[in-house]
């Protein structure tokens, strides 16, 4: 704690202090939305197609409205008539809300049905009776152009399935690049289909009051301000008589930020009936129809010198987008910020496309712990330096270090047109790779491998975009992606802190208190954090992408600032002098060179409603919204090694250490909590982790016992690291740091699974990497029988 | 639909009682009679373990059990954890150590760790691994639930040997 700037009492930056939220969840007082009872409530239950493609001939709900206790069943044709049959997706796409003519893919919404209690509803959804006519299903995304492909969005004017072509970089001297290249690496990686699956799925209570005309809807948000603001366009409700309130959610990773059919569904129920309806899905609805991310197959090419300096790369996507283009993502760019992929090396040409394509499965896809194909973007270019390190017989240590942009070349603009802000690769790598004992363990490596024991080591040197981000490149529905914070500071010095954000268990009620703690000297403790209710918190564009701290943490600090310059002016009123006599440090003005004559900032906030100068307003508060100038480049080295059971395939972690650098740390102790999660979900997608679906586009994973989670006893002990090299354009140099280890993990696993190989000219390995797989290899290679 | 039956449950000390549907699952007993949101549904299928409370000294996850198979029994939950207005030493250890994030898994956690800890008081980091086996948690990667039990079986231990802490009930 050397080098706080404030005391462990006060609480500002770099102290590990516990978190403020903790307290009501540990006693069983969170307060989730499905723990919300209103007077009056009712309950609904979602009818979902069994089929993935099929014509919609006819719903009967005469015998659900038969059941006692159901008060109504809706169905698209109900919601057409009220222009809601469809509703935006975040990315100029459309989705049905309830299936009209036909459903696009397995457990698609057909029909809500509402009654006075969650077993009758559940009951009734089994009454309804629908029609289908089953239609060739299109699960390949491969196959989705053939000109025999099915179509599958008649709804629209172009009758393909080619959602957008998009691409971005210099393709003529990207392919001179690899025509003179010396030495060339190429790698097919799919990034299978895999979903967020926070512990709470997702669910709203709608609460429509006649006596007040006002909407109120519980939401498990992640953008409460924006769904407001999307409730009030798509359903035509004046935006003032919505308030949406985010309560405590259980996890979201990306999961809630769109808006669900089951959501609009219970809006229009409740203000149908004039009733609160409650929605909460199961999890097998949570996994078969919420939002998925990935599902990328991706071809990377790099070109590089015989020496191992890296000179342009190519890659060439499919996306397989499910049968709506629901990618919650806000950025102007079909494929989000995939664009990174040229990682933390230092080579002037690169070129990337990448085509989205229909197919009949769940929509998507979401930026599952990732800034918009961030991780997929990390994967492979890891991956394929790797890939071509095997080319070289170059240790991927070395390929990497040679390869580094420099310290001295940031802002480095990068070959596919970002500017990274800062980054000090090799220092991360260094850290790394002292920690581990790579040298030791690459000699462990040899002698094994003469004993003809299987063990692998897996480096991953990611950089990510995060901090979405600067108006001119971000919005959603047009609104530009800043944040914001409101500070109060009330007359006996404490603090109330609003935010535009909202935490899924970042722990935001704890940090933020920490940055006005930093900024201006109020304990931690004295500062009350909210965030999540629309009626009171400022405008924001919500929590994913790592953008809490950089932008909302901005936010805060800046209207923290703000609040200190007004602090200032009746300081130097209080203390008789001019303003340029005085000096902060945290927690009070005192004049310069008489520390004694001084004012806390305590005494300044009594003072500013009892004794301010004259001709000053009263009250100590701010505002900020802030619009970051640039995003953030958080970075690290990931180290994993890995030893092979041959009798089985299995894969032990022996051990895995992390090294982040997201810049400035607020709480250690909760940076390392994120890290463990991520590396935890990390390890997951690596090895255990896929949704994918049988020719029917029946989906194969839709419960915990199809898409398994890790327990205790699978997750390895993790080890942490860090290095520090602030964003220079961030107020107090922060990057983010939550999506950092689901990001850089991915490629350390699997590297390291196919470094334990690679003596067997293996190359690559599709994740999820299962016992089974790496026991076939071993069979096909004869090193068992 | 079957005949309701009466269910009599001693949750956390106190009785509580209701005329209930057979198939009604002890989850939604506890969630709506006394009101006690703190037991959470995470899955449906017995894999995630939110919905863990204590029936009659054993761990059970209460989407997998009928309100009426627990007639008769006592049962805890994350809202009996306290006593006397003082925070559990698990309770304690989840918050020194950072045991929890989103906080959705939380109470099904303290109640596993707490059945683990009342037949094993000193586990080792394997057995607190296993223990907590039955418990997904999607945001902390475990480590920090491992260390947040050992500094409660500690805590425990000390207590037991100053005679300061009572054997917890």
């Amino acid at each position: 704690m050397g080098s706080c700037r404030t005391s462990p009492e006060v609480g500002g930056m770099g102290h590990s202090i516990k978190r403020k939220e903790d307290l009501r969840f540990l006693q069983g007082k969170g307060n989730y939305v499905d723990d919300i009872q209103l007077p009056d409530m009712v309950y609904g239950h979602i009818v979902r197609s069994p089929y993935a493609h099929a014509r919609l001939k006819g719903i009967n709900t005469a015998e659900a409205l038969k059941l006692p206790g159901v008060l109504a069943v809706i169905t698209g044709e109900d919601l057409a008539k009220a222009n809601l049959a469809w509703m935006p997706t975040l990315f100029f796409d459309k989705q049905m809300v309830l299936a009209t003519g036909k459903v696009l893919f397995q457990a698609q919404e057909v029909a809500f049905v509402v009654a006075e209690d969650p077993y009758i509803a559940a009951d009734a959804a089994e009454l309804v009776e629908v029609e289908y006519e089953e239609l060739p299903v299109l699960v390949d995304p491969h196959k989705a152009l053939d000109p025999g492909a099915p179509l599958l969005r008649e709804d629209r004017e172009q009758k393909d399935n080619h959602i957008f072509h998009w691409e971005v970089g210099d393709r003529s001297a990207t392919d001179k690049a690899f025509e003179e290249a010396e030495v060339k690496a190429k790698v097919h990686a799919f990034f299978p289909r895999c979903h967020p699956s926070p512990l709470e799925t997702c669910g709203c209570v709608a609460d429509f009051s006649p006596a007040t005309e006002r909407l109120t809807i519980y939401l498990t948000s992640q953008a409460p301000h924006v769904h407001r603001t999307l409730f009030a366009l798509v359903g035509g409700i004046p935006e003032n008589n919505i308030r949406v309130i985010s309560p405590d959610i259980g996890g979201g990773f990306g999961n809630k930020v769109p808006i669900y059919p089951g959501y609009v569904c219970a809006v229009v129920a409740s203000l149908t009936l004039k009733r609160p309806v409650k929605w909460i899905e199961t999890r097998s609805e949570n996994l078969q129809s919420t939002g998925f991310a990935r599902d990328y197959h991706m071809t990377a090419e790099l070109a590089a010198s015989k020496a191992g300096k890296i000179q342009a790369m190519r890659v060439k996507t499919l996306a397989d987008h499910g049968a709506f283009n629901a990618a919650a993502q806000p950025t102007k760019f079909p494929a989000g910020l995939f664009s990174i992929c040229t990682g933390a090396y230092d080579y002037p040409t690169a070129f990337c496309e990448v085509d989205g394509v229909y197919t009949n499965k769940a929509p998507g896809g979401i930026a599952y712990r990732c800034s918009f194909r961030v991780t997929e973007a990390a994967y492979l270019i890891e991956r394929a330096v790797d890939v071509l390190a095997l080319e070289l017989k170059m240790d991927p240590v070395e390929l990497r270090r040679k390869n580094f942009i420099a310290p001295h070349k940031f802002p480095y603009a990068s070959p596919l047109g970002w500017s990274y802000d800062s980054g000090n690769y090799d220092a991360a790598m260094q850290v790394a790779l002292d920690t581990i004992g790579y040298d030791a363990l690459r000699k462990e490596q040899a002698e094994k491998r003469e004993k003809g024991e299987l063990m692998g080591i897996g480096v991953s040197s990611f950089v990510e975009v995060v901090g979405a981000g600067p108006s001119h490149t971000f919005d959603i529905a047009g609104i530009k992606m800043f944040d914001s914070a409101e500070i109060r500071v009330h007359p006996t010095g404490k603090a109330m802190c609003r935010m535009g954000t909202k935490s899924q268990g970042q722990g935001h009620e704890t940090t933020y208190a920490q940055i006005v703690a930093e900024e201006l000297g109020i304990p931690a403790a004295d500062v009350t954090v909210e965030e999540g209710d629309t009626d009171t918190a400022p405008y924001g564009l919500g929590t994913y992408a790592s953008r809490s701290i950089p932008v909302s943490g901005a936010a805060t600090a800046m209207a923290a600032r703000k609040i200190r310059e007004k602090a200032k002016k009746i300081a130097a009123h209080l203390l008789e002098c001019s303003e340029e006599d005085l000096e902060w440090e945290p927690g009070k003005f005192s004049v310069k060179g008489a520390p004694s004559k001084s004012k806390t900032i305590q005494d300044i906030a009594f003072a500013a409603y009892t004794n301010m100068p004259a001709g000053m307003e009263a009250g100590l508060e701010a505002v900020d919204y802030y619009d970051p100038p640039n995003l953030t480049f958080p970075f690290g080295t990931y180290i994993c090694v890995v030893d092979i059971d041959k009798g089985t395939g299995e894969i032990k972690v022996r051990r895995f250490v992390a090294v982040d650098d997201c810049g400035n740390i607020i709480n250690p102790m909760i940076v390392e909590g994120q890290i463990h999660g991520g590396l935890t979900e990390g390890l997951a997608i690596a090895f255990m982790q896929e949704i994918s679906y049988d020719e029917n586009g029946n989906m194969q994973g839709g419960t915990f016992m199809d898409y398994l989670i890790p327990t205790s006893v699978e997750t390895p002990h993790w080890e942490t690291g860090k290095t520090c090299t602030p964003s220079p354009h961030h107020p107090f140099g922060a990057k983010g740091v939550g999506e950092s280890p689901n990001v850089g993990s991915p490629a350390a696993f699997v590297n390291a699974v196919v470094d334990s190989l690679s003596h067997l000219g293996v190359k690559h390995i599709d994740m999820p990497i299962a016992p089974w797989k790496v026991w076939n290899i071993l069979k096909e290679k004869g090193v068992v029988s | 639909m079957a005949a309701k039956q009466l269910v009599q449950i001693k949750v956390n000390g106190r009785l509580r009682e209701a005329t209930v549907e057979p198939r009604m699952l002890l989850v939604h007993f506890i969630r709506n009679i006394p009101g006690l949101t703190g037991t959470h549904v995470g899955c449906d299928t017995t894999h995630c373990g939110a919905c863990t409370v204590v029936l009659d000294g054993k761990t059970v996850k209460s989407c997998t059990v009928f309100a009426v198979q627990a007639d008769g029994c006592e049962l805890m939950t994350v809202e009996g954890l306290m006593q006397d207005g003082k925070l559990h030493p698990l309770q304690q250890g989840f918050k020194e150590e950072h045991g929890l994030q989103c906080g959705f898994c939380t109470p099904g956690m303290l109640m596993s760790s707490y059945a683990l800890l009342k037949k094993n008081p000193n586990p080792t980091e394997e057995e607190i691994r296993w223990g907590i086996s039955g418990n997904l948690c999607r945001c902390t990667g475990y480590q920090n639930i491992v260390k947040a039990v050992q500094f409660a079986a500690s805590k425990m231990d000390k207590g037991a040997k100053d005679g300061q802490l009572p054997n917890i009930a």
